[in-house]
């Protein structure tokens, strides 16, 4: 069999698990030729994971051919189709899965379910060139603390309820902050945050390995609604008691599992506070730091179309019948053979 | 602080560095919490201070409750440092990763009867690690680094105590956590009564399917 040059192989990767719907296709030699996307914002609130999906539904196909287009790839060039399977919102991963099972089996190529939190990670280490990192992931749905050991990606910590993003989002909702298009509440707390001065004492919750932020949200909205502070004194707050927790966490993993690499990754790592606390502990281990770039660390289709490629090469295939979406798919569970 | 001979760098954790160093004719460890830059200053000294103050007081209580913690010479919250019995011996850590099948289970009952001891004294310990547990020459297992504890009897505290140790255990001792958990909550059933014990395990349950560690629920597509 004659084998084809592996920069004329194309895997398409689809992602859907929250509010972004993605669409991004990678080469097998791991040359990122196109990353589309569009994000649902919703009118007020948080996500409504229908409303999301409705939104993935409606944009899937003007995002697909703005993928095919950028990447100059024709669909029958395609050899593999991945999605994003779970963890994530089920409505949302749903829409993902349903797209990437039509062009599958449209185009007669096999199906790949991908690890969410791994494309994370792999993408991220595409992008840098870390090797072997221990892993920061911190977005609106998924904190954690994770590094590979044993043929598996061990978390050895995580939120013991909500996110960090979440948290962030939802004190920003309280507060009566506006997102703009562009520029989501992560950004607009960052931007608050470098004018306040004065330190609120809010509550400071680390357990082991693991944080927890649910109390920290409620003191900080509690906070703002009895006037106590100014928004940024409280956006700075609670950045800068959010952000210690974490870091706290990571340092000790760095030092449990003695990683000589530490990568941030998701939406919060675009964060630049955070980004210089987590590189203060990596200095400090002296291991190497990196961060993803914002477009690759916000969930994107390329690093499910990375992450494809990686899985499909060492003979992981999705059967259409196992390709149904889960929600809670923890990321220990997933295989990642291509790691030897 | 003063009389503190040669002290010797024994270990750089993620919060304190630990020192042997001879004391008053004792062997002894300095457990040192180190500014960490990057927190703000009034956070960072806040926390120090807390947990240099708080981890002897549990460790007292430990005591209390019939779990062999390293005796306390000294607390200085100036600096930050606790001076404290040199315990000889080798991490659980490691350990279970040497023994049979049968001394990994007998260490695991042992310890999931301290932690019982502890939590039905009204001691969380707040980070139940392994490389937390040391055992020494005779024998007798020691709890360290009780900095993440606290002193309460909620049910909820406890379920996250051991909920903490399942997931350590998980990612560090893989291939026989769930046998090693297993003896643990064993153990951990002797300490205190039946009902109670109940609530607790009720409890982690409770804990996991607040939807981050399971994935057995079915999805409906």
């Amino acid at each position: 069999m004659k084998v084809k040059d592996v920069k004329k192989l194309y895997c398409l990767g689809i992602e859907s698990s929250a509010d972004d719907f993605g669409i991004g296709i990678s080469s097998f030699d791991g040359t990122i030729l196109s990353n589309a996307v569009d994000a649902y914002v919703p009118t007020e609130g948080g996500i409504h994971p229908r409303e999301a999906a409705r939104h993935h539904a409606e944009v899937s196909s003007k995002v697909l051919s703005k993928a095919l287009e950028t990447s100059g790839v024709e669909p029958q060039d395609l050899s593999v189709i991945a999605f994003s399977q779970g963890p994530g919102l089920g409505p949302c991963l749903r829409t993902g899965a349903t797209v990437a099972r039509a062009l599958s089996s449209y185009l007669g190529i096999p199906l790949v379910g991908v690890n969410h939190c791994v494309a994370h990670i792999e993408i991220g280490k595409l992008k840098t060139g870390i090797k072997n990192p221990l892993t920061l992931y911190v977005s609106g749905g998924n904190t954690l603390v994770a590094a590979f050991d044993s043929g598996k990606y061990r978390v050895f910590g995580e939120t013991l309820d909500i996110a960090l993003g979440n948290c962030l989002d939802v004190f920003a909702r309280e507060a009566g902050l506006r997102q703009k298009q562009g520029m989501p509440f992560g950004a607009v707390v960052e931007k608050l945050a470098q004018k306040g001065k004065e330190l609120a004492k809010l509550p400071y919750t680390v357990k082991g390995m693991d944080v927890s932020f649910s109390g920290l949200l409620t003191a900080a909205v509690t906070a703002f609604k009895k006037g106590q502070y100014d928004v940024e004194d409280l956006c700075f707050s609670l950045q800068e008691t959010a952000f210690s927790m974490v870091t706290e966490v990571t340092e000790r993993a760095l030092a449990h599992t003695g990683k000589k690499e530490a990568l941030l990754t998701g939406g919060v790592a675009a964060n630049k506070r955070l980004q210089s606390m987590i590189r203060s502990i990596a200095e400090e281990h002296e291991a190497r730091f990196e961060v993803v770039p914002k477009e690759f660390a916000m969930d994107n289709g390329a690093m499910v179309a990375w992450t494809g490629v990686l899985a499909y090469t060492n003979g992981s295939v999705t059967p259409v019948d196992e390709s149904q979406v889960r929600l809670r798919w923890r990321l220990e569970e997933a295989d990642v053979n291509w790691i030897k | 602080m003063d009389k503190v001979k040669q002290p010797l760098l024994l270990g750089k954790g993620a919060e304190a560095n630990l020192y042997l160093a001879e004391w008053h004719g004792r062997k002894v460890v300095l457990k040192k919490r180190l500014p960490k830059k990057y927190r703000p200053t009034a956070l960072d000294e806040q926390i120090r201070a807390y947990r240099t103050v708080h981890e002897p007081q549990l460790m007292h209580e430990a005591k209390k409750a019939g779990v062999p913690t390293p005796i306390i010479f000294l607390v200085d919250r100036k600096n930050t440092t606790i001076i404290m019995e040199y315990i000889e011996g080798r991490q659980i850590k490691q350990l279970l990763n040497e023994v049979s099948k049968h001394d990994r289970q007998s260490l695991c009952f042992g310890i999931g009867e301290s932690v019982g001891k502890l939590h039905e004294y009204g001691v969380i310990h707040g980070d139940l690690t392994t490389s937390n547990f040391i055992q020494d020459r005779n024998g007798k297992v020691f709890f360290l680094d009780f900095g993440l504890g606290e002193k309460t009897k909620e049910v909820e505290a406890r379920g996250v105590d051991l909920h903490l140790m399942k997931r350590a255990l998980q990612s560090t001792h893989y291939d026989f956590a769930d046998e090693c958990f297993e003896s643990a909550i064993e153990g951990y059933s002797t300490a205190m009564n039946t009902e109670a014990s109940k609530n607790v395990f009720r409890k982690i349950s409770e804990i996991e399917k607040r939807g981050r560690y399971i994935v057995e629920r079915k999805d409906t597509n």
